[in-house]
C-alpha cells in the first residue's frame, strides 16, 4: 500500500510538471538568442552597415514576430542575400496575444507587427523603441496620409506594414453576396449558412461588427450598448459553426463553411484555392485596420539596427509590391503601389471605394473598459448555444 | 559546504536529491506561488499585476458564469475518464495476459501514435470530423446512409472523443502495470475454490488491479479537467472549457490576477478531491484484502 502511495504521489508529481510543461497555448520554440558581436568581428570591416552608428554591428540573425502567412517568405531570402541577416518567424493569431506575449517578459523578438490601436496601447505602455529615421530612409516611399497616421504621428514607433479591411467573406456560388451584418446576427436555421458560418475569435472585432450592426460607435465604452452587442453575439452562435482567427478563409474555399466574418485580403488569397471565394463590407459598415512594423523597446542595439535595416528593406518599392502581391492587402508604400499591377489596385476588395470609404471605422483602445470587453467577451463565449 | 559534507557524510546523499529538488523548486513550487500571490492582486490595464491586495477575484471565481463553465468541464472530465476507464481496461487486460514478448510489442504499438505531436493528432480528427467535408460525414453521404450530416465537430461529443483518444494510454499503461504484477497463482487459487469467472474478476483481479485504475484515472481525469487545445479545436471555440477561460485570462484578456485565481481554485479543488478518492479507495482496499 505505501509503495502505491508513494508512486502515485510520483506519478502526480509528474503529472505537475507535464502540466506545467504544457501550460499555455502550445508555442513554437522560443527564439534563439543572436549572439552579441564578438571583438573579433567588430574589428572587421562592417559588411552592409553602411550607415550604422559607430560602435554597433547589426545583428546577424533576428526575430519577426507575425501574422500567419503575412510575409512572402522570399523576401528572408533576399534580404538575407544582401546583407547576411537571417530573419526567423514565429506566429500570433491576435494583437491580445502577442501583447500578452510580450508582457509576459518575452524577449528576443526584434520585430512585432500590431495593429493601429494595438500601437497606441504599446506606446501609451512604453513598450515600442523609438525608430532611427537615419537607418530608414526609404520612409519617404510612404503614401502621405501614412505618414501621419493618429496613433503614431511621425512614424515615430512603428512604420504602416499592410493595411485593410473587416467584413465578410462568403463562398458566391452557393450564396448570395450578404449586404447587412444581419446575416451573422439574425441567424435563420432555413438558411444554408446556418451552422456553416464563422466569427473572428477577436474581442474587438467581435464586437465591432455587433456595434455596427447596431449602427454604434465600433469604441463605445457605454455599458448598455456592449451589453446590447452582446446579447447579439449571443443570438449570432446558434448559425456559427465556430470562432476562427487562423483558418477561416481556408474553410470557405474548401466548401465546410459558406460564409466568414474575417479580413479581406485573406479571402482574396483564398480565391486561389476557390475562385468563388468573395468578399464584401456589409452596407452597415466594417473595420478600417493598419497594421504596424514596430521593435520593443526590450531590443539590444544590434538587433534593432538590423530590424531597421529590414523594415528599410521592406520598404523598397519592388519589395513592398511583392509583400503586397503574397499578402493581397493594400501597400501603404506609394512607390510600391506604382509597380502592383492595374488590376490589383482597382479591386474593390483591396482598395474600398470611397463609398465604402466612408462606412469604416478604426477600432480605438478603450482604456479601463478593456476589462468590460472581456468579460462581456467571456459571457459570449462560455454562453450555451441557443 | 564542502566541510559540511565531510564532517557529516551521512548527508552525502541528501546531495544527490539536490538537483532534482532545486528544479522542483524553481520550476514548480516558485510559480506555484507566483499564481498563489497573483489571485488576490489587481490587474494592470493591459496585462502585468498592481501590486494591491483584493480579495475581488476569489470573488469572481464563484460568479454563476465561470461556475457553470467549471461544472461543465468537470462533467466532461468524468465522461472522459469513464470512457477511457471502460476502454481501456479490456485493453490493458488483453495485454496483460498475452506472452510477454508480444506484451511489449503491444505496449510499443499502444504508444506509436503519440510520438506524433498532440496539435497535429487533434488536427487530424477535424479532417474526419468536420460537418459537411468531412471524411465520416461524406462517406456516409455518398453511401446513401445517412442523408444530413451528423453532429460530428463543433460539440461536446467531439471534445470528449479527442480526451478519450488523447488521454487512453495514460489510463492503460498504469492498469496494464498493476495486471503485470498480479501473482497468477492467487487466481488459480481461486479457481482451485470453485469461484465462477465473474467472481474471481471481482473479488480477485479487479481489487488487485485497482491501484493501476486509480494511477489511471488521475492522469486522464486532472488534464481533462485543464483541457483547453481539444475544446478550442475539435469545439470549434463554441463551448468552452474552463481551461480556454482561464488561458483566455492571460493570452487575450490581460488578467493576469483572475487567471491565477481561477487556477488556484481549480487546484484547490482537485488536491481536495484526489485526497477523498485516495481515502474512499484506500478503505475500500482494505475492505478487499479483509
Amino acid at each position: 500500500m505505501k509503495r502505491t502511495a508513494l508512486s502515485l504521489i510520483t506519478a502526480v508529481i509528474v503529472l505537475g510538471l507535464l502540466l506545467t510543461a504544457c501550460g499555455g497555448k502550445p508555442t513554437p520554440p522560443p527564439p534563439q538568442k543572436t549572439e552579441a558581436p564578438s571583438a573579433k568581428e567588430t574589428e572587421a570591416p562592417a559588411p552592409a552597415a553602411t550607415e550604422a552608428p559607430a560602435g554597433v554591428e547589426p545583428a546577424k540573425e533576428i526575430v519577426l514576430y507575425n501574422w500567419s502567412e503575412y510575409i512572402d517568405p522570399e523576401i528572408y531570402t533576399l534580404f538575407e542575400e544582401e546583407f547576411g541577416i537571417k530573419v526567423v518567424e514565429d506566429n500570433f493569431s491576435s494583437n491580445e496575444e502577442m501583447l500578452a506575449k510580450l508582457q509576459g517578459g518575452a524577449t528576443g523578438y526584434a520585430l512585432i507587427v500590431p495593429s493601429d490601436y494595438t500601437v497606441g496601447i504599446m506606446i501609451e505602455e512604453g513598450m515600442l523603441a523609438e525608430l532611427d529615421h537615419a537607418n530608414i530612409p526609404n520612409l519617404a516611399n510612404l503614401r502621405d496620409d501614412f505618414k501621419n497616421v493618429p496613433y503614431d504621428p511621425g512614424n515615430k514607433y512603428c512604420v504602416p506594414y499592410q493595411w485593410g479591411t473587416t467584413g465578410i467573406g462568403y463562398l458566391s456560388s452557393e450564396v448570395d453576396e450578404p449586404t447587412s451584418w444581419a446575416v451573422i446576427f439574425e441567424p435563420d436555421p432555413n438558411s444554408p449558412t446556418y451552422g456553416r458560418t464563422t466569427m473572428l475569435d477577436d474581442v474587438r472585432e467581435a464586437f465591432a461588427a455587433a456595434l455596427v450592426y447596431l449602427g454604434y460607435d465600433i469604441n463605445t465604452t457605454d455599458e448598455a450598448q456592449l451589453e446590447e452587442a452582446k446579447q447579439l453575439l449571443i443570438q449570432a452562435k446558434a448559425g456559427l459553426s465556430g470562432y476562427d482567427s487562423d483558418t477561416y478563409e481556408d474553410l470557405v474555399a474548401a466548401g465546410e463553411n459558406l460564409m466568414a466574418h474575417g479580413w479581406n485580403g485573406d479571402f482574396l488569397v483564398a480565391q486561389e484555392d476557390n475562385e468563388d471565394v468573395a468578399y464584401t463590407v456589409p452596407q452597415e459598415g466594417g473595420v478600417i485596420w493598419v497594421d504596424n512594423i514596430c521593435i520593443p523597446v526590450t531590443t539590444p542595439p544590434d538587433q534593432k539596427l538590423a530590424a531597421e535595416m529590414f523594415i528599410d528593406f521592406l520598404l523598397r518599392p519592388d519589395i513592398g509590391a511583392m509583400l503586397s502581391e503574397y499578402t493581397y492587402y493594400a501597400s501603404p508604400n506609394a512607390a510600391a503601389e506604382e509597380l502592383l499591377p492595374e488590376d490589383f489596385l482597382s479591386d474593390p476588395a483591396v482598395y474600398p471605394p470611397e463609398e465604402v470609404m466612408s462606412r469604416l471605422q478604426y477600432i480605438e483602445p478603450v482604456g479601463e473598459a478593456e476589462a468590460l470587453y472581456q468579460r462581456l467577451w467571456d459571457e459570449v463565449k462560455s454562453a450555451p448555444v441557443p | 559546504m564542502h566541510r559540511l559534507f565531510a564532517r557529516h557524510p551521512s548527508l552525502r546523499p541528501w546531495l544527490l536529491l539536490l538537483p532534482a529538488a532545486l528544479w522542483l523548486f524553481v520550476f514548480f513550487i516558485a510559480p506555484l506561488f507566483i499564481v498563489l500571490a497573483y489571485s488576490f492582486l489587481e490587474r494592470g490595464t493591459y496585462g502585468g499585476v498592481i501590486w494591491q491586495f483584493t480579495l475581488e477575484n476569489l470573488r469572481r471565481t464563484f460568479d454563476p458564469l465561470y461556475f457553470s463553465t467549471f461544472l461543465r468541464s468537470l462533467y466532461i472530465a468524468i465522461v472522459t475518464t469513464f470512457f477511457c476507464l471502460v476502454l481501456g481496461y479490456p485493453l490493458a487486460y488483453y495485454i496483460a495476459t498475452r506472452p510477454p514478448r508480444q506484451r511489449g510489442t503491444l505496449v510499443l504499438a499502444l504508444m506509436i501514435p503519440f510520438w506524433t505531436n498532440f496539435l497535429i493528432r487533434t488536427y487530424a480528427w477535424l479532417t474526419l470530423l468536420r460537418t459537411h467535408t468531412g471524411l465520416i460525414n461524406v462517406t456516409l453521404i455518398n453511401l446513401g446512409i445517412i442523408q444530413k450530416p451528423l453532429p460530428l465537430f463543433g460539440n461536446d461529443f467531439a471534445i470528449i472523443l479527442g480526451l478519450v483518444y488523447g488521454w487512453l494510454p495514460d489510463m492503460v499503461l498504469p492498469i496494464y502495470a498493476a495486471l503485470d504484477r498480479l501473482d497468477i497463482s492467487l487466481v488459480e487459487a481461486a479457481q482451485d475454490l470453485y469461484a465462477s469467472g465473474s467472481k474471481v474478476f471481482w473479488r480477485v483481479i479487479w481489487p488487485l488491479s485497482l491501484p493501476g485504475v486509480v494511477a489511471g484515472s488521475m492522469l486522464v481525469f486532472i488534464p481533462s479537467l485543464g483541457a483547453f487545445v481539444t475544446p478550442a479545436i475539435l469545439g470549434g471555440g463554441k463551448s468552452l472549457m474552463i481551461g480556454n477561460i482561464i488561458s483566455n485570462q492571460f493570452l487575450a484578456a490581460h488578467d493576469w490576477p483572475f487567471g491565477s485565481a481561477l487556477s488556484t481554485v481549480m487546484m484547490a479543488v482537485m488536491l481536495l478531491a484526489t485526497l477523498l478518492y485516495f481515502r474512499a479507495v484506500s478503505s475500500e482496499e482494505r475492505k478487499a484484502l479483509v
